[in-house]
């Protein structure tokens, strides 16, 4: 999987092999109790507690001009009072393009730019959507999704499903999001007009300089019926969601200090009360988050995109 | 614990230890090399790596002492001179890898800042600091041990099958968790011979 990221896109020595071009926050999460009925971790008692974390644009170049269609990311580790951990990495696309690893290599390699004519055989494509239309549909809902101006603005899905297990040992399935309480400024956003190569992330950086930003973490509980296994299928609207806590973020540093740098997001480091459900992209984002860091860690680092000038800001 | 005899097996609870172990490492050496290879199981694999690691690391430290505190049976007279310092000194070399594969992989994570999961909320704390050259050295570190004790534990084998097989001087008998039917190769056999008749 690493490899294909690499024989497609090019290997960026010492950057993530997806997620390349990011930024380190800092923010505690306020759990409300909510969330024990579901799950007993330790994170959604009523409490405090520190978080690191990463905002990023989708893709293996790490010095890729910003965009609005790009898809947007941000990664968390919730450090627990027991010295457990929660890390996860969301996205702000209403489900996953692919299934499978499988899939997902094999869409990169059917669009990867054809040596003669520079830009991606449409032959190929057209065969991949063929053979798991299921992609297919999943990659119309991401281009339909309704665009935020930013990182700011953005909910950000966890997209596979998970297994919860309360106090009294019930399970349930669930997927999360992190849903903004910042709505979009229509000043910032005309003052930051897409023009810099940076300028979503000199967004984030400006709105976290000016007052800390803070997301809902929103549970959505599956119904018996719903897929769990699979990424690509969203859930019914009207599943019930609970809100088990806010996350605020009031710390912006660069890649080049931060030491977010040298975490690995892996979805797959849960507390106590939380588990992989049989989503089977879960083993397999877990498996090439690894590789890529094991890769990354062994090479010689360059200055991250997101200056630690620009983030002082 | 010493017997009036000259002992001519291992004590029990040595073979006892010992074949527990060659089951954990045998299937550790397999998972790993699976769990890197893998996708779909990785996650799995990795959940049953890390708590197996502890446990021989665990069980490696109690056969070490264990191993103080036991007479050895000695070497059979057929092996010669040689032979018996190639076995202490693989033996020496089982020991330490026991010991140092799982350090090593606890550093690693440690290094590699990630948490040391045993099972639900336990975990272990770090045992260096969070570092990616440690991380990236350590890494590299564990995998060329684990090949390094494949290759020792299957050359102890075959030094064992050898003489057990080729010699036939029942050198596994000293490790066998119950007697092995003696192996005499004259009367016996054709003794044997007859019976089936």
């Amino acid at each position: 999987m690493v490899d294909t990221f690499e024989e497609v896109n090019g290997a960026h020595p010492g950057f993530r092999r997806n997620h390349a071009k990011g930024v380190c926050v800092r923010g505690y999460f306020e759990g409300n109790g909510q969330g024990s009925s579901l799950s007993r971790a330790v994170v959604f008692r009523l409490g405090k507690v520190p978080v690191i974390g990463r905002f990023a644009l989708a893709g293996s170049e790490p010095y890729a001009g910003d965009a609005a269609a790009t898809v947007r990311s941000m990664a968390l580790l919730f450090r627990l009072p027991n010295g457990e951990e929660w890390r996860t990495g969301m996205n702000n696309i209403p489900v996953f393009p692919f299934r499978t690893a499988q899939e997902f290599r094999g869409q990169l390699l059917a669009s990867a730019p054809d040596p003669t004519t520079g830009t991606p055989d449409p032959a190929k494509m057209e065969a991949f959507s063929k053979q798991y239309p299921e992609s297919a549909r999943a990659f119309g809902l991401i281009r339909n999704r309704s665009a935020s101006p930013g990182f700011e603005e953005d909910t950000f899905n966890s997209l596979n499903a998970f297994r919860f297990v309360n106090a009294d040992g019930v399970a349930s399935y669930v997927r999360w999001s992190m849903v903004p309480t910042q709505r979009s400024e229509p000043t910032t956003t005309v003052a930051l007009a897409p023009t810099g190569s940076n300028y979503l992330f000199d967004a984030l950086i400006a709105s976290i300089h000016r007052r800390p930003l803070q997301w809902h973490l929103m549970v959505t509980i599956a119904q018996p019926g719903d897929a769990t296994d699979d990424a690509t299928v969203p859930w019914p609207p009207d599943r019930r969601q609970v809100d088990v806590g806010t996350l605020t973020i009031d710390q912006i540093e660069s890649e080049d200090v931060s030491p977010a740098r040298d975490i690995n997001f892996d979805p797959l480091v849960l507390p106590d009360g939380m588990a992989a459900s049989d989503d089977p992209l879960l083993s397999a984002r877990s498996a090439a988050y690894s590789q890529s860091f094991t890769r990354r860690e062994g090479e010689t680092k360059s200055p991250s995109a997101i200056s630690s000038a620009e983030t002082g800001r | 614990m010493a017997t009036p005899r000259e002992r001519t097996k291992f004590a029990i609870q040595s073979r006892v230890l010992h074949w527990l172990m060659a089951v954990m490492i045998l299937t550790m050496l397999f998972i790993g090399v699976g769990m890197v290879a893998s996708l779909d199981h990785y996650h799995a694999l990795v959940a049953i790596h890390r708590p197996l690691g502890i446990l021989i690391l665990i069980l490696a430290a109690i056969r070490l002492v264990n191993r103080r505190l036991t007479t050895l049976p000695p070497f059979p007279p057929t092996m010669a001179p040689w032979e018996r310092s190639a076995a202490s000194a693989s033996e020496r070399l089982l020991y330490a890898l026991m010991i140092a594969l799982p350090l090593v992989g606890w550093a690693m994570l440690s290094a590699g800042h990630y948490p040391i999961v045993m099972a639900g909320s336990l975990h272990l704390p770090p045992i260096l600091p969070a570092s990616p050259t440690l991380y990236t050295i350590l890494r590299h570190t564990h995998t060329i041990l684990a090949f390094v004790l494949f290759a020792t534990v299957l050359a102890h084998a075959a030094g064992v099958l050898f003489h057990t097989l080729v010699v036939r001087d029942r050198l596994l008998n000293r490790m066998a968790l119950w007697p092995i039917r003696p192996q005499t190769r004259h009367v016996s056999d054709a003794a044997a011979f007859e019976d089936s008749k």
